[in-house]
């Protein structure tokens, strides 16, 4: 026997409208030019989708603890990848493009 | 059993966590490689399509819709909505490979392929001749992103035509779903992979600022 519980049809169906809403809000936000949140914007929402789908597609709400500070750690681990990375790149100074910050 | 389900759901998340990796350092280099070159990103933007993209990502969230159902119809047994469930999925991802190779199609005749130097050019009145080389990098990132996903897709559906046939064969039920739950999980970080690509790829370099 699962010890995972049965999630309602409505609130799959709940999730995905959201999921389809926020597709078309990205799309039609990326046509307004927000300057240097034009990235930010687009990438909250993406986390959001993200978030969404991890957490209620993927049963992460109903899993074990241990499950849930795994997946945790592992986005948490990829953060620390991006940013020492980028935080080598942006903070050369010979680097094509210059204004990073 | 419940203590085997989760196992084998928190394996499977040990595997995704090394494809988040994968992906994760594919989308740092584009990350700097983009901040290198910004004007030359809004360039190439020009020449992609975010209908395509936009559709593609909506093929993609149905096809978790359905897949997140078929998990559901197994973990209760009911065997004809799993089956449909799975056809479904499989339907919507393929429709979204059968989208995406339009787009490549596109990409050739619009000689925006740099991987072959026949079906590569830079001209025109939106292709800015200083980026000539720049584009190329990015381009090349772009085939690289969305190939390596669409590979992904591929496997996706090679696992769940074999989901599929164990369903038929009546393997799955209450007490015994797991197979089920786990492609589930692959099938839904795909799509988590598509939800950074989209935005990444097709919308944030079609408005001119960057960064």
């Amino acid at each position: 026997m699962s010890t995972q519980p049965v999630t309602p049809v409505r609130t799959y169906v709940v999730i995905w409208a959201i999921l389809t809403i926020l597709t078309f809000t990205t799309f039609y936000v990326a046509q307004i030019d927000l300057g240097p949140f034009n990235v930010v914007v687009a990438l909250v929402i993406a986390a959001i989708k993200m978030s969404l789908v991890i957490w209620f597609f993927m049963h992460v709400r109903t899993d074990n603890p241990l499950t849930k500070l795994f997946v945790f750690a592992g986005f948490f681990w990829m953060a620390i990848l991006l940013a020492l990375t980028l935080g080598d790149y942006f903070s050369r100074t010979w680097m094509p493009g210059g204004k990073f910050w | 059993m419940g203590q085997q389900f989760d196992s084998a759901t928190f394996g499977m998340w040990v595997f995704l966590l090394t494809e988040i990796m994968f992906f994760g350092g594919m989308f740092g280099a584009y990350t700097v490689y983009r901040s290198m070159y910004p004007e030359a990103f809004a360039a190439t933007s020009n020449f992609m399509n975010p209908a395509f993209g936009a559709a593609n990502t909506a093929v993609l969230i149905v096809s978790s819709l359905t897949m997140a159902l078929a998990v559901r119809a197994a973990h209760l047994g009911h065997q004809k909505v799993l089956q449909m469930m799975l056809v479904f999925t499989m339907i919507f991802g393929a429709a979204f490979l059968v989208i995406k190779g339009f787009e490549y199609h596109e990409h050739w005749e619009q000689l925006k392929v740099p991987l072959f130097a026949s079906h590569w050019a830079w001209d025109g009145p939106l292709a800015p001749p200083q980026y000539a080389h720049q584009a190329q990098i990015l381009f090349i990132f772009y085939f690289f992103m969305t190939g390596f996903h669409a590979l992904h897709m591929v496997v996706g559906l090679g696992i769940m035509t074999t989901i599929f046939v164990m369903a038929r064969r009546g393997k799955f039920g209450p007490s015994y779903y797991t197979p089920v739950e786990v492609s589930g999980l692959y099938w839904h970080f795909v799509d988590i992979v598509w939800i950074f690509l989209f935005p990444l790829l097709y919308l944030i370099g079609h408005t001119k600022q960057l960064f």
